[in-house]
């Protein structure tokens, strides 16, 4: 058990208490969806869990540094941006798939640029995003956000 | 969409999630039949990352489930359709990172909101903020990744996302002024 694992699981606990306290009915209902996300996430979860496993039991951290590490260079950088903004996975599961490509040999830039594209930018959500808020918006936001988030992780790299 | 349709949407989605979890389960027991020697990297690493997982996804769920539940959309709405310059900003980053569903969520609040003439600039960094700033997102950012990396992104993030809200703004008013005048308007 980390700190972090009892601040968070902390929180939630004072969080029920509250809720119950304030309304009990809808702190039920709370629960209720909390159980119901979890369960839904789960398959998710083991799916990540295993490639994880797989990625660092099989594959050489050599191999995961020559595409992804110092080395890699900007187009490099892109690629993993590029993947970051296709896949659609919980951004709660990018962090530990993250932690794993960088404990392996990834370079920092390229572990920021796929979790800030992964969570900033929606291609699956992306044609709802264009017709509920309109193109103009919807394109100029997810391009926008693209650029950026590739800013963001040459940042992250020249400190970190 | 309505109610039923989307609970068969989702059952449908839980099935295709297991499904591809079976044929994952399958590959990596015939990998690991090929290869023995890797068992033990691959078992410790997979039982060392569903601890980490298990210990906070639990809690993560209910308190991203009890703001859903206490936080109603209207809120939302409510507080952000009013402010505007750096307060409104500001309203729109706190209000975008608190733990309330997904971000497919957020586009209708966005719709409504720029219907009711909150500035473009609000929304967008509502909309990123919510997208990739949330509450429970940056507490298992630290888990994994550690507080220097965490707070790093968190930073730069918040600038970069007020910049391109701005910026987007002006490009979208600047357009629609265009629009006008060459519509003789």
């Amino acid at each position: 058990m980390n700190v972090t694992a009892v601040i968070i699981n902390g929180i939630a606990v004072i969080g029920i208490l509250i809720a119950f306290i304030k309304n009990k009915e809808k702190a039920i209902e709370s629960l209720k969806m909390a159980g119901k996300s979890f369960i839904k996430m789960l398959p998710m979860v083991f799916i990540i869990i295993i490639a994880i496993g797989l990625l660092l039991g099989f594959v050489p951290p050599e191999q995961i540094s020559r595409f992804v590490g110092d080395q890699s260079g900007a187009g490099g950088i892109l690629l993993v941006g590029i993947v970051g903004a296709i896949m659609h996975i919980p951004a709660l599961l990018s962090f530990p798939l993250a932690a794993s490509i960088l404990e392996s040999g990834a370079s920092v830039t390229a572990v920021a640029a796929f979790i800030t594209t992964l969570t900033m930018i929606g291609m699956i959500t992306l044609p709802l995003e264009i017709k509920i808020l309109g193109k103009k918006m919807a394109l100029l936001r997810n391009g926008i956000s693209f650029v950026i988030a590739i800013l963001i992780a040459f940042i992250m790299g020249m400190i970190l | 969409m309505k109610p039923e349709e989307k609970q068969a949407k989702q059952k449908k989605k839980m099935i295709r999630d297991w499904l591809f979890l079976g044929i994952i389960i399958v590959i990596v027991v015939v990998l690991l039949f090929v290869f023995p020697a890797k068992t033990d990297a691959v078992a410790s690493t997979v039982q060392e990352y569903f601890i980490e997982m298990m210990i906070i996804l639990p809690a993560v769920m209910v308190i991203m489930g009890l703001f859903a539940v206490f936080i109603s959309d209207e809120t939302i709405v409510k507080h952000l359709g009013k402010t505007s310059g750096i307060k409104g900003i500001a309203l729109a980053l706190l209000i975008g990172t608190l733990p309330t569903g997904p971000l497919y969520i957020a586009f209708p609040m966005a719709a409504t909101l720029l219907k009711k003439g909150a500035r473009v600039s609000n929304i967008i960094v509502f909309l990123s903020a919510w997208a990739c700033i949330k509450i429970p997102q940056e507490m298992v950012e630290f888990q994994f990744l550690g507080i220097e990396f965490m707070a790093l992104r968190l930073i730069l993030t918040i600038i970069f996302v007020i910049i391109m809200g701005i910026s987007i703004e002006k490009i979208i008013t600047r357009n629609d002024k265009k629009i006008s005048k060459s519509k003789g308007v």
